[in-house]
């Protein structure tokens, strides 16, 4: 291969450098109207009166709506939020009613103007709590909600999800167990942090068509949400995302876009927008839930463990229609990537009233593995065995079992975690850099499998221009992530053209071709297939032609440097441009028209578990596999950790760009840093204390460590060119690693997240009090 | 009551008629429609906006447009010679020191007051110098690389 697993360049990255790329913010229409947006002072309350005359007679405001303006319910798995209150609030901050006004000015003055009575409601704050009888019911109207079959909400109580793994016989696990231990964990709310807030613009054409342009990972499931919420045909409701100024799973779901259209609806063909502030991103979007993990687990001697019993229970927030499949990716993914007999789960979704859960990088995996990768650490501990032995005692293989009792075809695992603990010379101790100063070094494995439904689509056009350049079309988005690049790349592969003759054009659902979501570390995979398929297709009809044309069967024929040649004669064949709009016929006719390549693609076989045991062949379309070694220093002075040293390797199955995917690792290794070591939504009685940059730290260059990245490469049999993804495992393992580290520097066990410097230097004195 | 300003704006002197409590951030984008500064907290905490004023890295959300006055303020699409490319863009692009690219216009400015300042830096005097800059996607290593690399240049020439 000559394209493939060479590092070009980004294909965006001029516009990027240049500052020339228009994100939706950075979008002027003339007669442009902006929003602000009135929002709940409670976490909880019924909505008894909205007045907004006020608003509506104040010069400028050209439109005002409320709940009543949007009363269908919607969402991506469980139709259960409307995009503003109707009844009742469930979170601080939920929209109420919103006004579009000449300036941003006027409209923020405007909401002063608008009167909501409310009658307070008794909140639910904690998950756990929300589990109780007595608990208040966030959602009593539950059992009215649709939602997708893969779900099991329970009407009547705050569980908007019980998913479970029944693997085995739990009880004659622990039998078999020498020792049986229980730990808990907490892994709080965090928020995305993508550079760019949310953005929507709005345009009502004249025969009541809606074009939407928004800062949106996935423009077809933002379209098809939104036209349930209103009512509108798929073909008069247009999505198109220009840019994403970061995703990471905050711009997957629909958030503000339910908020402009009814109000584009109302302003007479003028565009609407809103722009989130960072406050809003922090609280008014979605936020990573927050989860509390008891494992039990019995252990033999010999290391292996017999049988693990989990319970997660998950933070969903006021609204979980997306939140629901997190949790039971978190089901299915419950044993982390280990080979355990006998598994029994209980992954549970719970309404609360605090910010709405949703996708963020990981969907789950980042969560449950804080727990898994400790917990494992401390059984190696329990019976004298080292991290590494353990794990790979345990660790799957091909051939082995996982959670569902699927059995695992390609895994890479062990290789992985070889790799970082040679890199990260686990098993030798280093001293401080100054007395105060202790280091540590700390391991975790993680794995992440797609967590979509079973039969999501994706498609791509390839079209030929005559000069023998391309148009790729795909609803594919480049996130940051550089499929942009990275799906160019495949095509150019497989058409045998330079890189440079293909300009690829995505997110707009009138033009580009159906793409399910861009989440998941799906996309390589999946849209990488349609693009391949596309590509098959252009060179089945290439071929053809150039059949008839050169009179060689197109057995004996294959593309080559942007000809078609023959295998068997040198030097005959045809240049692919003169094919680019069919055949001359030597009496001047014509045949065939213009080429253009079409590919769709459903990840094949992928089927549903059992709903009572969780267990299935194939559930997901593919697994990654993975492991990080950390070495930090701890100063017990102050308490604070300097994460000095990283080593990842993944099993990617096949390396496409090594630049790009080397940097897609890092910067999930520094996110994960930042959620071992900082971040935390501060909930005080549901309401968010520190939704700033000031008081919400994220990583600086200051905190970056030093990274060694490394692949291993088992490659995946229905991936193109074997490939699967890696954006989101890569953040995985990184805060447990973190944690694990820790305790080797100081012998202490941080039970939750962040780690901050007061944690442990609170933790370092009880010890010292205690000793 | 609207204020007139009088500043270089890439190279070249431009006037505004802005309300005083306008922001230069604003200024820039909806006045001169440069779109580059980015606002990605409007506070002064993320440094989306970073221009260069009088060749200093500043966060355009914390100036006011009529604090502009007199002043030379140079933006990401001043670094740039129509299709040529500053020195320090394409370093960007070849280290893939950018993903999403909304930190990267302030990245880039941050980066290159400091190399008018000092074309050599070490490699913590260009983590100190883009620490304004929050960026969520790289981590950092390749952005940081990016700027080494044309500080290894200058130190070889």
């Amino acid at each position: 291969m000559r394209i493939v697993g060479t590092s070009i360049n980004r294909v965006d990255g001029v516009k990027k450098v240049t500052g020339a790329l228009k994100y939706v913010d950075d979008i002027k229409f003339h007669g442009m109207l902006y929003v602000a947006v009135k929002r709940s002072p409670y976490p909880h309350a019924r909505i008894l009166e909205v007045d907004t005359k006020g608003a509506e007679a104040l010069e400028g405001v050209k439109a005002v709506i409320t709940g009543q303006d949007v009363p269908n319910r919607a969402g991506l798995y469980l139709e259960d939020k409307t995009f503003l209150a109707t009844d009742k609030v469930r979170y601080k901050g939920e929209a109420v009613a919103a006004v579009a006004a000449e300036t941003k000015e006027i409209a923020e003055a405007a909401l002063a103007y608008i009167r909501v009575d409310y009658e307070e409601l008794p909140a639910v704050t904690n998950a756990v709590e929300g589990l109780k009888s007595e608990a208040p019911l966030v959602h009593p109207d539950l059992g009215q909600y649709k939602w997708g079959p893969i779900f099991f909400p329970e009407p009547g109580t705050n569980i908007s999800n019980h998913y479970k793994i029944r693997k085995g016989d739990i009880e004659k696990g622990f039998e078999e167990a020498d020792y049986i231990v229980e730990n808990s964990f907490y892994v709080p709310h965090i928020q995305h942090c993508p550079i760019e807030n949310h953005s929507a613009i709005a345009q009502m054409d004249a025969d009541g068509s809606i074009t939407l342009w928004a800062s949106c990972q996935s423009p077809y499931a933002v379209r098809k949400a939104l036209s349930v919420a209103f009512d509108l045909p798929l073909n008069k409701l247009r999505v198109i995302s220009p840019a994403v100024g970061g995703g990471f799973g905050g711009k997957a779901g629909t958030t503000l876009e339910g908020i402009v259209i009814p109000l584009a609806k109302k302003t007479k063909g003028r565009p609407v927008k809103l722009t989130y502030s960072r406050e809003d991103e922090f609280v008014n979007s979605f936020v990573r839930q927050g989860m509390h993990a008891t494992i039990k687990t019995g252990i033999r001697k010999d290391g292996k463990i017999s049988a693990v019993k989990n319970t997660f229970i998950w933070d969903g927030g006021a609204y979980t229609e997306y939140g629901v499949n997190i949790v039971r990716a978190g089901g299915y993914a419950s044993t982390g990537p280990y080979d355990i007999p006998n598994v029994w789960t209980d992954s549970i979704c719970v309404y609360t009233n605090h910010p709405v859960g949703g996708p963020y990088r990981g969907f789950g995996m980042s969560e449950i593995h804080f727990a898994i990768e400790q917990n494992i650490d401390m059984l190696a501990e329990k019976i004298g065995m080292s991290p590494i032995e353990i794990r790979k005692i345990n660790g799957l293989r091909p051939g082995g079992k996982n959670a569902t009792g699927q059995i695992v075809d390609v895994c890479g695992l062990q290789e992985c975690l070889e790799d970082v603990a040679k890199h990260i010379d686990f098993n030798r101790k280093e001293s401080g850099s100054q007395p105060h100063k202790v280091r540590g070094k700390g391991i975790a494995c993680g794995y992440k499998a797609p967590s979509m439904p079973n039969d999501v689509a994706s498609s791509a056009i390839i079209k030929m221009n005559e000069d023998g350049s391309f148009h790729l079309l795909v609803s594919a988005q480049d996130i940051g992530q550089g499929s942009d690049t990275v799906l160019i790349q495949m095509a150019a592969e497989a058409l045998s053209i330079p890189p440079q003759k293909i300009t690829i054009k995505t997110g707009d659902t009138d033009y580009t071709p159906y793409e399910w979501q861009t989440v998941a570390s799906r996309i390589t995979y999946c849209a990488g297939n349609a693009v391949l398929k596309a590509c098959e297709d252009i060179k089945e009809q290439l071929l053809e032609l150039a059949q008839l044309r050169l009179g060689v069967s197109k057995r004996d024929l294959v593309l080559k440097d942007e000809y078609v040649v023959s295998k068997i004669i040198p030097g005959k064949g045809v240049a692919m441009k003169e094919l680019a709009l069919g055949l001359s016929m030597a009496d001047g006719s014509g045949i065939h028209g213009p080429i253009i390549g079409r590919g769709a693609f459903i990840p094949p076989n992928v089927r549903n578990t059992d709903k009572q045991t969780g267990q299935g062949e194939k559930p997901v379309a593919f697994w990654t596999y993975g492991c990080q070694g950390v070495e930090i220093e701890v100063d017990i002075e102050t308490g604070k950790i300097d994460v000095l040293k990283v080593a990842s390797c993944f099993d990617v199955g096949k390396v496409i760009n090594p630049k790009l995917v080397e940097g897609q690792v890092e910067g999930g290794i520094v996110q994960g840093l930042g959620s071992a070591l900082f971040e935390e939504l501060i909930l005080e009685n549901g309401i968010a204390k520190n939704p700033s940059f000031v008081d919400y730290k994220i990583p600086t260059a200051d905190d970056m460590p030093e990274m060694i990245i490394n692949f291993v490469e088992n490659p995946e049999e229905t991936g193109p060119y074997g490939a699967r993804g890696v954006g989101e495992p890569c953040m995985v393992p990184a805060a447990p690693a973190i944690a694990n580290a820790v305790y080797d520097a100081i012998g202490i066990r941080m039970n939750s997240l962040p780690i901050t410097a007061e944690k442990v230097l609170k933790a370092l004195k009880e010890k010292s009090s205690v000793l | 009551m609207k204020r007139d300003v009088c500043f270089i704006l890439n190279g070249e002197p431009v006037k505004a008629s802005i309300e005083p409590h306008v922001t230069l951030l604003h200024m820039l984008r909806e006045v001169f429609d440069l779109t580059g500064a980015k606002e990605g907290c409007g506070g002064g905490e993320c440094g989306a906006c970073t221009v260069l004023v009088n060749n200093k890295p500043m966060n355009a959300c914390l100036i006011l447009a009529v604090e502009a006055d007199g002043l030379d303020i140079l933006t990401v699409e001043g670094l740039s010679n129509g299709l040529e490319l500053d020195e320090l863009q394409q370093t960007f692009i070849d280290h893939a020191a950018l993903q999403c690219g909304y930190c990267t216009p302030g990245m880039i400015m941050s980066a290159k007051a400091l190399l008018m300042k000092n074309p050599t830096p070490t490699e913590d005097q260009v983590v100190k110098a883009i620490s304004g800059n929050l960026c969520r996607c790289t981590g950092y290593k390749k952005i940081v690389e990016a700027v080494m690399d044309i500080s290894n240049r200058n130190l070889g020439s």
